[in-house]
């Protein structure tokens, strides 16, 4: 029997807004506990929520680029059930008008293109986190994260295999990131997604019973929840057996999924139009001010630096590939005119710096500056690309500048003509037997000549000018 | 010179002619409210700062506003800063909150001292002032009488002149049906002309603050400060507030005033229906004309608002789960014992119920019957005000069918007997309009209230036609012996 995978994912997109989606409370990570919250985060008596407009604004974003039906009119819910960190005993959230409604994204695999088409997404407020184990034998809630807004999007079930839903999430990665609607940092939570995976008869119509992983948070947990969960299907449809509708949690320590208690998902939601707050209206001229400000996206930025800076197709695509590294690269550009030894750098030494570090470029202590001015040392032969090297090895562990480093340690290249030209005669003098032999056809001691110059010089030598009047030396 | 029973008005030329002084209005206020203790008005009381606030306008005021010294009470569903707020309820019966209400903020702002807090039903739910954790409100009418609800604190403290005036809440009569029974002018303003921030929210889409005070002119004065689009409540109306004091001395010759067929008085308490009568006749010698008008899904008032309110209740009341204020149940087992503990031992009966009904209502299944059903037939009573508006300017009905009761005598073994008792208001509140509450009469020694509904926004229309009224009666000047207290 051969199956097939059916995979629907629902994508929490933690916006980047500065404050709360129904607060005025910043929502800055990693603050101490309960400092990021107000009346209204805590669900005091009393309390109302207002819309934060610039969540609303991101959603539409990701709308557009997503090539989606915006709801100019939407309605907020309440979803109702009871956690001690959901502080109101609901949720607002929206279910019956969404902000947006449809669009596709398209995900390329083994050199393939495929498109997921996109239900929809909608706004609605993150809950608070509860601590179990740190206190002894209580619970404790933190409430910074309450109200935080998140951007749901859930996709069709057109995802066929745990690597197509890697890619779809990397995608959507891409995608928040370029659009500035979220940092996208997936070991805080800013990108995470529930996926619905069932499995039925290849070819079959009917889709299988699904189960719903929740709240994977890696591309890596994302691949190995899943195909736990498919080879764990197939085994229960092989025996005859079926499988059970429920919800799941992937344990990475394990490896394994395993059903939540049922308590944590039988609830009626009881969902209800939010009679706090009216329709959130969108006028045409909000739409046109953030069609007009929408930001570059990764293929218009590639087609961009090959024309503008003659970069090769393969370099500009790695570049814009990464929001943070595309940006780093245009900062740069305001610095340095050596755009091929800019990108030659990013793709080479930084990149295999990146990852060996397993950072992104704003993580590293790395600026534009600095980087920048690198390439002009280089490019202008104060130094070589060998002691550029080690520069920047020193750049990476104290993010100092370039110019400090050479003034420091007196790595200046030595290009004075006179210069090298005696360092080069003392070593003609002191090495006649190998002058000799090369003289005599002996070509390959041309590098002896060079290394011994260097030697003398601890490799600040020019090496174009040490090649050049070499040669007229050794005529 | 007594200031029991005294208005805002009156109040405020005793002290512009300084025949009294703000520390001595305030002390006397609260000397009153200690005297009768035992009409239960007042669950906590706000002595000391009160009483600062009272001496530093002494020493400080220069000009003086309407409300500049002037003691107030307001209904403990508005938090207060630093001062408890209990909703009537055991659950927050040790709550105080880090924040004031807006509609208290202004009248504060504007000089008005609050004297304390007022008690109610427990949660605004009730009719009767009997839901309250903190006992029954007497009637200052009559002793064992209730005042009605849930503003009945606050309508028994005015009622007794220990204020002039005090806030209340109306979700379906909340401060028209007590202001009837105690004899005294409530005033439930248009859905959103006052901020709904810092109001605990019983019924989020029916709840409206409002004042109660001796008089319409009062409150007009009240209104003109409690309103105002608010930053913090989304849902409060941006529409502007017109002077309501400068306009309440307009002719109501003309003024065209609706009766509603649906309503059948014959069925009432004929000297119910008999004070309804005579107010029609003062009406018309005043110029009035009167139109029957029909409202023909009227009579689905009262079920309507037992599905919506509840609904809205049932939600609203979920943040009280003791995790992070209010009473919290100890020897718990793990969070659901604590939840099911807190919630049980903190809410009473009446509060449990409609958690129950609004629960039922919107659980899958049901919700598209009863939640949903209800919104549609909410939308055909407001069309049907939309439509009678078209040709009245004000619709007038009795506020309750009957004046106040007995303690324990209605609804303890039939919750809807109490229910009924919301009639006349509740249709006003699901249309989102303004309606007033006038004394007009008395039946066996009881106030009897008349109740004015006004199109949207149009408060200024309501307050000039019960001004007018009240220039040329005197129902509302009568006062209670208050000898039993």
């Amino acid at each position: 029997m051969t199956w097939e995978t059916v995979i629907g994912l629902e994508t929490h997109v933690q916006l980047s807004t500065k404050t709360k989606l129904f607060s005025r409370a910043s929502t800055a990570f990693g603050a101490s506990p309960n400092t990021n919250v107000n009346l209204i985060d805590c669900g005091l008596p009393g309390v109302l929520p207002s819309v934060n407009k610039e969540a609303f604004y991101k959603a539409i974003r990701f709308g557009m680029a997503v090539g989606a039906q915006i709801n100019q009119t939407s309605l907020f819910d309440r979803k109702n059930y009871f956690y001690a960190d959901l502080p109101k005993g609901y949720q607002i959230t929206q279910m019956d008008l969404p902000i947006v409604l449809g669009g596709s994204i398209e995900i390329i695999l083994d050199k393939l293109a495929k498109t997921i088409n996109i239900t929809r997404a909608h706004l609605e407020e993150d809950a608070g986190k509860s601590i179990h184990d740190e206190f002894d034998g209580f619970s404790a809630i933190d409430l910074n994260r309450a109200g935080t807004p998140l951007l749901e999007i859930v996709s069709e079930p057109e995802i066929s295999s745990a690597k197509e839903a890697v890619a779809y999430m990397k995608a959507m990665h891409q995608l928040v990131t370029y659009l500035d609607v979220s940092d996208g940092n997936m070991a805080q939570g800013s990108l995470r997604c529930d996926a619905n995976v069932s499995i039925r008869k290849k070819g079959a119509k009917e889709l299988g019973t699904r189960t719903e992983i929740k709240n994977i948070n890696s591309f890596k947990f994302i691949e190995k929840a899943i195909n736990f969960e498919i080879k764990r299907q197939i085994k229960i449809l092989e025996n005859g057996e079926k499988v059970t509708q429920e919800t799941r949690l992937y344990d990475s320590s394990k490896d394994e999924t395993r059903p939540m208690r049922s308590k944590e998902f039988a609830n009626d939601y009881r969902y209800f139009p939010e009679p706090d707050l009216l329709p959130v209206i969108i006028s045409d001229e909000e739409i046109k001010k953030i069609r007009d400000e929408f930001p570059e996206l990764p293929n218009e930025k590639e087609t961009r630096y090959q024309k503008e800076f003659g970069l090769s197709a393969y370099d500009a695509q790695i570049i814009a590939s990464s929001k943070p590294m595309a940006d780093f690269f245009e900062a740069a550009l305001q610095k340095t005119k050596n755009y091929s030894l800019l990108s030659n750098w990013l793709i080479g030494e930084i990149s295999a710096y990146l990852n060996k570090e397993q950072i992104e470029i704003h993580e590293s202590k790395l600026s534009a500056d600095i980087v920048a001015m690198l390439i002009n040392r280089i490019d202008d032969q104060t130094i070589s690309g060998k002691i550029g090297k080690s520069i920047f090895e020193e750049m990476c562990a104290n993010g100092s500048s370039p110019d400090e480093i050479i003034k420091s340690q007196g790595l200046e290249q030595i290009s004075d003509d006179e210069a090298i030209e005696e360092i080069i005669l003392t070593v003609i003098n002191e090495n006649p037997a190998q002058v000799e032999a090369y003289l005599a056809g002996k070509e390959k001691l041309f590098g002896f000549f060079v290394g011994q110059v260097m030697k003398l010089t601890e490799g600040k030598a020019n090496p174009k000018t040490v090649n050049n009047i070499l040669k007229d030396k050794l005529k | 010179m007594s200031i029991q029973f005294k208005s805002i008005v009156e109040l405020r030329a005793m002290l512009d002619e300084k025949s009294i002084s703000t520390s001595e209005l305030i002390q006397e206020s609260f000397e009153l409210a200690k005297k009768y203790k035992e009409l239960n008005c007042f669950i906590t009381m706000n002595e000391e700062s009160g009483t600062k606030k009272a001496n530093a306008i002494d020493q400080n005021e220069k000009g003086s506003s309407w409300l500049s010294g002037i003691p107030l009470a307001q209904k403990d569903l508005f938090c207060t800063e630093g001062l408890r707020t209990t909703c009537s309820s055991k659950i927050l019966s040790n709550f105080i909150p880090p924040y004031t209400a807006t509609a208290v903020q202004k009248l504060e702002d504007a000089g008005s001292i609050t004297i304390g807090k007022t008690n109610m039903d427990e949660f605004a739910m009730g009719s009767s002032n009997e839901t309250s954790f903190f006992g029954n409100v007497h009637n200052p009418w009559k002793k064992g009488y209730v005042p009605g609800g849930s503003s009945g604190g606050s309508a028994a403290a005015v009622a007794a002149g220990i204020v002039p005036a005090a806030t209340g809440t109306d979700t379906g009569g909340s401060i028209r049906q007590p202001a009837a029974h105690c004899g005294i002018t409530g005033l439930k303003p248009t859905y959103g002309r006052i901020s709904r921030w810092g109001m605990i929210a019983f019924a989020s889409s029916l709840d409206q603050a409002g004042p109660l005070a001796r008089t319409a002119e009062d409150c007009a004065i009240l209104l003109n400060t409690m309103s105002g689009h608010d930053l913090n409540d989304t849902t409060s109306l941006s529409s502007d507030v017109p002077d309501f004091l400068e306009n309440i001395n307009q002719p109501i010759d003309g003024l065209k005033i609706g009766v509603i067929k649906e309503f059948n008085l014959s069925d009432l308490d004929p000297q119910v229906q008999a004070c309804f009568e005579e107010s029609k006749k003062a009406y018309e010698a005043l110029g009035a004309q009167f139109i029957e008008i029909s409202l023909p899904n009227i009579s689905a008032s009262v079920p309507t608002y037992y599905s919506i309110a509840p609904a809205e209740c049932s939600s609203n009341l979920s943040r009280f789960d003791g995790v992070r204020f209010g009473h919290r149940a100890e020897n718990t087992n793990d969070l659901n014992d604590l939840y099911i503990k807190s919630r049980s031992e903190g809410f009473g009966d009446e509060v449990k119920r409609r958690i129950l009904i609004g629960t039922y209502a919107l659980s899958a299944g049901y919700y598209d019957a009863y939640y949903k059903k209800a919104q549609q037939v909410r939308r055909l009573i407001k069309n049907d005000f939309d439509h009678a508006f078209q040709s009245v300017d004000v619709l007038m009905t009795p506020t309750s069918p009957n004046t106040a009761f007995e303690f324990g005598s209605k609804g303890t073994q039939n919750p809807v007997e109490l229910y009924l008792e919301d009639l006349f208001t509740i249709s006003s509140n699901l249309a989102g309009l303004p309606a007033i509450s006038i004394p007009h009469g008395q039946v066996n020694s009881l106030p009897a209230g008349l109740q004015l509904i006004g199109n949207f926004l149009r408060e200024d229309q309501l307050l000039n036609a019960a001004h007018i009224f009240q220039k040329n009666s005197d129902h509302h000047l009568a006062q209670p012996d208050l000898g039993d207290f």
